[in-house]
């Protein structure tokens, strides 16, 4: 199933299918190894819901739900 | 002399590694345009001297972050003679992923693998050998805190050749599309033509912009989004290769990380932790009753002050007289109340200098001087370098708790708990820090936005900062409120102190607000940002990181600040023909009469022309309290003085006892009971001393830490943001139906910005051009 990472709840995992979005946050997303084919974790969400903490390549990255709708995930 | 570059993620230890490399040597510099930290020093414990540049911390060499685009121009432009390449072994998959770029640039690479210690602590292997052979570049172990392996990087960095030509990880996948580019940027005579080669498929902006590069890269990806491919095939690469390398045991279920984690970002607690975090901080710097083992209240106090003491008597101007020297110094700890370090320090320096500039004083005296001179070098010179070295303990202090949070990776989990609020006024969560930090002082807090990757976010924070009213200006406030308190016959400002507080953070906020959508219009930055595992920070490199921010200060206490006060001191104690002018006497000075000139702009302000004879006091403390706040309480004594010989009636408001024990509150009496000043306009005084130009220290910083160009248009901004300000309050104070003047007003520019940004708007298009240019 997939998914996008703004709609993970907590604990769930999952494998990137796709990045989207405009060129500035997608290219930071790839920077920081958010790249199709990784596996990431969804962590915890901030106190007020927003953004989230996701492990990915053995280290935790926040990002808002904004740009997690970028990312598309398929579930495991 | 050779130069090395060293270039790594951030937190990935570049600092403590810079460190242990030059030690003492280091020296900051300023990149040109941009403000981000240049550092440099020597290393000389090789064959031969080696000068070493630690670049800003950076994930990829793409070109949109500024530490990006410097990284990248210094490597490219300056040739250097070797990147040290720093690679945090605990996160090597993310760190390979630069060097994969950085390989790809026609420099000798080498490798420091560092943080071995940690990834064997927890019982993983990283094999360098293998990592070597797989890279083709020299890799050495070491530990940047520990200062194992340093010795022989360094000396491996020093004897390695010094060409070495550009390898890439994608030659595989991407050979056809890569030789393409190559041969363009071959033929264009360009050095490192594989580095610029990938970054032209990857779209690069900077590729972009060379004639003739846009028609060779689309030809060479021929459709194909090579962006996304050439980031998977960097990782790829990696996670191929990496299983070679590191040996991993089986995870543990929780590291003490996160166990710490789960505490400090909980869903409930997180911002109550905070809360309490700050508290303290703040009461460590600045609290004159340190766990309030004095009492909460006045009420309560219980512990004798030295003059109850009989240690020490007070004397008719109620300056304190100390029977000694010990006792001067106890002073220093204790004086009815236990102090905090902060507080401490404080004292201490200010003992040392009061010593330095009293002793300098009387020397100038014996040795018969003239009156004049005495006042410049005593008064002017002196007194104003040392009340604006007078605040650096504080600022230190400040800076040192502040710099622990930073390095232990609290800061960036605070980032993550505020983002959504910060994110409503189009800032992101790490521009909370800067702007609590202002409470305490706006030096410190101007430096910290350095935290803050977008240009236009840290423009409008840097601006908005003094509005967060710093400690230097709480005497004006208990002073003024003080003087408002006596005259309507109330007990206690803490109400009027409280509302003052809560004004400039409302200012700060509708002036951000009303920024981001005018002038510093721009989307709100992303947020996408490592939360680094907690762990302690080092004293060593603390040290040494405040030592930078020393020189930095005394530096400008020095050049600046000395130059602004002395010429204030001068104008403050001089008539127009050059007659030196006593205290008494400064009513006749050319500062004064510049007052007077100025003295009718502040009349819709409520302390202008409608004061009349005296009232040009009020815009000489104004322009006094831009050499340091607490000027402006100390001219309203000297003034007092002043109005009171030339006939003033400065008895007209009775100051009961509480209210007498703070300082400045009689003064300020005297000068609102001379003028006749209603209370709306005190309130109006205040604020426009809250939120206008802050002190030359805090404008010093501001101007080095803005963008170029910008501060000519924040100083401007300060001043038409504080005369807004104050003219509301003065207004809606004084005739409370002007309220719904000021809201009509406020809805028409609302609307009238809100129609523009959405596009319906379109007949002030000149405006609009005229503003960009200034942007």
């Amino acid at each position: 199933m997939i998914k996008l990472l703004s709609d993970f709840s907590i604990g769930e995992s999952g494998k990137i299918k796709a990045v989207n979005g405009e060129g500035r946050i997608r290219r930071r997303l790839f920077d920081m190894g958010v790249t199709p084919g990784a596996e990431l974790t969804m962590r915890k969400k901030a106190p007020l819901g927003d953004p989230i903490e996701i492990t990915l390549r053995g280290y935790e990255l926040t990002l808002r739900k904004t740009e997690a709708a970028c990312v598309e995930v398929e579930v495991q | 002399m050779k130069n090395f570059a060293l270039a790594g993620n951030p937190n990935c230890g570049k600092t403590t590694l810079f460190n242990a490399l030059t030690g003492s040597t280091a020296h900051v510099g300023n990149w040109p345009g941009v403000t981000v930290d240049k550092r440099e020093g020597i290393y000389k414990g090789g064959k031969e001297q080696v000068s070493v540049i630690d670049l800003p911390g950076i994930y990829s060499l793409s070109p949109y972050t500024p530490e990006e685009v410097i990284s990248r121009n210094y490597i490219l432009d300056e040739h250097p003679s070797a990147i040290i390449n720093i690679v945090d072994a605990t996160n090597l998959e993310r760190n390979l992923y630069l060097t994969t770029q950085l390989l790809e640039m026609d420099v000798p690479v080498i490798i420091a693998l560092n943080m071995m210690d940690e990834v064997e602590k927890v019982g993983d292997k990283v094999d360098a050998k293998t990592l070597e052979q797989k890279l083709g570049v020299p890799v050495v172990a070491i530990s940047a805190i520990k200062g194992t392996g340093i010795k022989e990087l360094m000396d491996k960095a020093i004897e390695m050749p010094a060409e070495r030509k550009g390898t890439s990880v994608l030659t595989g996948a991407l050979e056809r599309q890569l030789e393409c580019a190559v041969a363009y940027y071959k033929a264009e005579e360009v050095s490192s033509p594989l580095f610029h080669a990938v970054k032209l498929l990857e779209n690069d902006e900077l590729e972009l912009q060379r004639s003739g590069a846009k028609a060779v890269g689309e030809k060479a990806a021929a459709g194909e989004d090579l962006e996304a491919v050439i980031a998977d095939e960097r990782y790829k690469y990696i996670s191929a290769n990496l299983s070679a390398v590191k040996v991993k045991k089986n995870k543990q279920a929780l590291t003490k990380s996160d166990k710490i984690d789960r505490v400090l970002t909980h869903r409930v607690w997180a911002i109550p932790i905070f809360i309490v975090i700050l508290f303290f901080i703040f009461h460590f710097t600045f609290s004159e009753n340190l766990f309030y083992l004095n009492g909460f209240t006045e009420n309560q106090a219980w512990m004798p002050s030295l003059v109850d003491c009989g240690l020490a008597t007070e004397l008719e101007n109620g300056e304190i007289e100390y029977n000694n020297f010990w006792v001067e110094l106890l002073a220093v700890f204790y004086d009815g109340a236990v102090y905090s370090p902060g507080v401490i320090l404080t004292n201490l320096l200010n003992l040392f200098l009061d010593h330095i500039s009293d002793g300098v004083i009387t020397l100038m005296e014996n040795g018969g001087a003239a009156e004049w001179a005495t006042g410049l070098i005593g008064d002017g010179v002196l007194g104003g370098i040392f009340a604006v070295l007078g605040f650096l303990p504080q600022i230190l202090v400040l800076f040192m708790f502040f710099s622990i949070l930073e390095d232990t990776g609290y800061m960036a989990r605070i980032a993550f708990v505020l983002d959504r609020i910060f994110r409503r006024f189009g800032l992101s969560g790490r521009a909370f820090m800067p702007m609590i930090m202002g409470f305490g002082c706006s030096v410190p807090a101007a430096i910290n936005t350095r935290t803050l990757a977008d240009d236009k976010e840290r423009t409008a924070t840097i601006r908005v900062i003094p509005f967060f009213s710093c400690g230097a200006k709480l005497p004006i406030l208990t002073a003024c409120g003080g003087a408002l308190c006596a005259m309507a016959g109330l007990g206690n400002v803490d109400v009027i102190t409280y509302s003052m507080y809560l004004l400039g953070i409302v200012s700060a906020i509708v002036c951000v607000l009303l920024m981001r959508n005018t002038t510093l219009k721009g989307e709100t930055p992303p947020f996408i940002m490592e939360l680094p595992a907690y762990h302690l920070p080092g004293f060593k490199n603390l040290m040494l990181h405040l030592w930078d921010k020393t020189k930095h200060f005394v530096k400008k206490a020095f050049t600046i600040i000395f130059a602004s006060t002395v010429i204030i001191w001068l104008f403050s104690h001089l008539s127009w023909n050059w007659r030196y002018l006593s205290d008494e006497e400064m009513n006749q000075s050319i500062l004064a009469s510049l007052g007077m000139l100025v003295q009718p702009l502040f009349t819709p302000l409520g302390f202008g022309s409608q004061l009349g004879e005296f009232g040009w006091v009020f815009a000489v403390a104004a322009i006094t309290g831009l050499v340091a706040k607490e000027n402006v309480i100390a001219t309203f004594a000297t003034l007092a003085g002043c109005i009171a010989a030339l006939g003033a009636s400065v008895d007209g408001i009775v100051v009961g006892d509480t209210l007498a024990g703070i300082d400045g509150v009689a003064d300020a009496a005297a000068m609102v009971s001379a003028t006749g000043m209603s209370g709306a306009a005190i309130i109006a005084f205040i604020a426009f001393n809250m939120t206008t130009i802050p002190c030359f220290a805090a404008c010093a910083t501001a101007k080095a830490e803005l963008p170029e160009g910008k501060f000519k248009w924040t100083l401007l901004f300060w001043l038409v943001a504080s005369y807004v300000i104050s003219a509301a309050v003065y207004t809606i104070g004084q005739w409370w139906w002007t309220l719904f003047i000021w809201l009509a007003v406020a809805a028409v520019v609302t609307t009238f910005i809100v129609l523009r940004n959405i596009g319906k708007f379109d007949i002030f298009g000149i405006f609009k051009r005229k503003n960009s240019k200034k942007e």
